[in-house]
């Protein structure tokens, strides 16, 4: 197990030095000149020269980017070209904030994809099991910024009940709207895989024997069947989870959140180079940890994959 | 026909094919020039006259959806095109070579797969010049990886099939084995996946252009609707009901068609 946990370690660093490649280079490739965007276009010559000098854009592309991966392994992302600030603070300080919409979005979507799947497998044949796969359906094919926009008139402009936008120092209300946006995707996802996992356990002969000990219908879906189903379910919860670390650029934008999406967003609109590069960075390092992880859960959830891997 | 028994599907199938009508006849049946400003008709509300209302510069919303449907289909339709064929061909080089120049495309695949899709699409689009070519280019680099996979995947098992040793012994050449026995094996799976993705790219598409990073204005998409309606969302929330319907009506729709074709081609593949 830890042989393989280290290989999977290892794999990671060509991975990691290829996203870093793949950014600079896209970045550097790029028309549009950031010196000139900072003091506009009709600054003259030499203070435009200068600013590049400061930024150390008049050096060769590959010392650059040698020079920014020293950066990088001592944990320095750079500044960023327009308030100064070391982009490795800020983004400790969005972080947070990103982490906390994304592990409420994970949770309203766990929670509401499993029981909707759970309801479309259990009654598929029904009306209840069709209209449940229905709204799963229109789950996925939702616009997120579109609903993110509805929930807002709705609930928030016209029934007063929630805040529309803001962070609201923190209080708990002001999560509910962007979290429900955020999940609505990976809730229908998540209730999609657990109807077909769902269909598969149930017509496995254990489940067949449960009944026959004569337990109730709903210990054998909800001891029996759903457990073993949810395999699969963990996986799909962790991708997500790990896609909204990187914050989630649309649902923050709508609702005003200030994460790491919207800090993306904004460094990109703005050309701001090493800001783009350091959530870019620190977004697929994120990103490829988490899958990581649920590689490794699986294999502790599902015995079977440990040993097909030692063997 | 399996499809005119499923009431779902057949449905999907006629909004899409009406989606398709609409946007390639968009100039013979829109009531008004999507892009006529009129001044002494701002914001009115759903009407006769304008079915779906007017929006902030007086012109009406029905109009610019049915123009709006041209770009929303043919990017997200192209992307499709692209990105299939891009990872098609990768993954078909990958799997049935192998070596190094499947570790080397393996590699470019886990490089693209550690970015967060939506911001590379966003990086992409912001760095080139705006517009619908920036936005299928975008589409297009982020989506060929996952299709890549796909296919190396299924070449490798294709390769492993007793036909496709049959056919080396037979004296075919490499080239010869996987152009004509591997790729129309592993097209119809290309197909189906691609077919799914299609409602993914439309959202993509709406996405970026609500960043107004999409086909620039005047040009009416969907997204960039949206996104002037959202000044308005309280005194004209039509502005964003109705082009954020058109989006839902048509990813629902081609979603649902994609199912039936997979589940149609290869139950094998049912999520």
């Amino acid at each position: 197990m830890h042989a393989y946990i280290l290989k999977r370690l290892l794999l990671f660093i060509p991975t990691l030095l290829g996203v870093t490649i793949v950014t600079f280079f896209l970045m550097k490739a790029v028309p549009g000149d950031p010196a000139a965007g900072m003091v506009g276009e009709r600054a003259p010559k030499e203070v435009v020269e200068r600013i590049k000098r400061d930024l150390g854009e008049d050096r060769p592309v590959i010392i650059q980017y040698i020079g920014y991966l020293g950066l990088i392994l001592k944990g320095e992302l750079g500044r960023s070209y327009y308030t100064d600030r070391a982009i490795a603070e800020d983004i400790l300080e969005k972080l947070p904030n990103t982490f906390k919409l994304a592990l409420a979005a994970t949770l309203f979507a766990t929670i509401a994809g499993i029981i909707l799947g759970v309801v479309s497998a259990v009654f598929r044949d029904s009306f209840l099991g069709k209209t449940a796969s229905l709204i799963a359906l229109w789950g996925i094919s939702l616009p997120v910024f579109w609903v993110g926009l509805i929930l807002m008139l709705v609930f928030a402009l016209i029934l007063h009940w929630l805040p529309p936008s803001g962070m609201g120092g923190g209080a708990l209300i002001y999560l509910v709207l962007p979290a429900s946006t955020l999940g609505i995707h990976s809730a229908a996802y998540i209730s999609r895989i657990t109807r077909s996992s769902m269909l598969e356990v149930l017509s496995k002969p254990y489940i067949e024997t449960a009944r026959a000990k004569g337990l109730s219908e709903f210990s054998v879906i909800m001891k029996h069947a759903l457990r073993n189903a949810l395999i699969p379910i963990v996986t799909l919860i962790g991708i997500d989870f790990g896609s909204y670390l990187n914050g989630s650029v649309l649902t923050e934008t709508i609702f005003g959140w200030d994460g790491m999406g919207r800090y993306a967003l904004d460094g990109i609109m703005k050309r701001d180079y090493p800001v783009i590069m350091g959530t870019v960075l620190v977004g697929a390092v994120v990103f490829v940890a988490i899958n990581l992880l649920v590689d490794l859960s699986y294999s502790y959830l599902d015995p079977r994959i440990r040993t097909e891997r030692k063997g | 026909m399996r499809i005119v028994k499923d009431k779902i599907a057949l449905s999907a199938a006629v909004f899409a094919s009406g989606i398709i009508l609409v946007a390639i006849m968009a100039p013979l049946i829109s009531p008004y020039d999507p892009l006529s400003i009129d001044l002494d008709s701002l914001r009115m509300p759903p009407s006769l006259q304008h079915l779906f209302g007017t929006d902030n510069k007086g012109r009406d919303v029905l109009s610019r959806i049915m123009y709006g449907a041209r770009v929303s289909l043919s990017v997200a339709v192209i992307a499709t095109v692209v990105s299939m064929s891009i990872g098609l061909s990768l993954g078909l080089l990958s799997g049935y070579l192998g070596g190094k120049v499947d570790a080397v495309i393996t590699m470019l695949i886990d490089i693209v797969m550690a970015f967060p899709s939506l911001l590379l699409a966003i990086g992409i689009s912001a760095v080139l010049p705006p517009g619908l070519y920036t936005v299928i280019i975008a589409l297009g680099v982020v989506g060929w990886a996952s299709f890549a996979r796909l296919m190396r995947g299924t070449v490798l098992t294709i390769k492993g099939l007793p036909y496709v040793e049959s056919a080396r012994a037979l004296g075919c050449s490499g080239y010869r084995v996987a152009l004509w026995h591997i790729l129309p094996n592993a097209l119809p799976i290309a197909i189906v996946v691609a077919s799914l993705r299609i409602g993914g790219f439309i959202l993509a598409e709406a996405s970026l252009s609500f960043l107004g990073l999409g086909a620039q204005p005047p040009m009416p998409t969907w997204g960039s609707m949206i996104s002037s309606g959202r000044g308005y969302i309280l005194s004209a929330p039509w502005m964003v009901i109705a082009p954020g319907l058109a989006i839902a009506i048509t990813t629902v729709s081609f979603n649902i068609l994609g199912d039936h074709l997979r589940d149609a081609m290869d139950p094998n593949l049912r999520v």
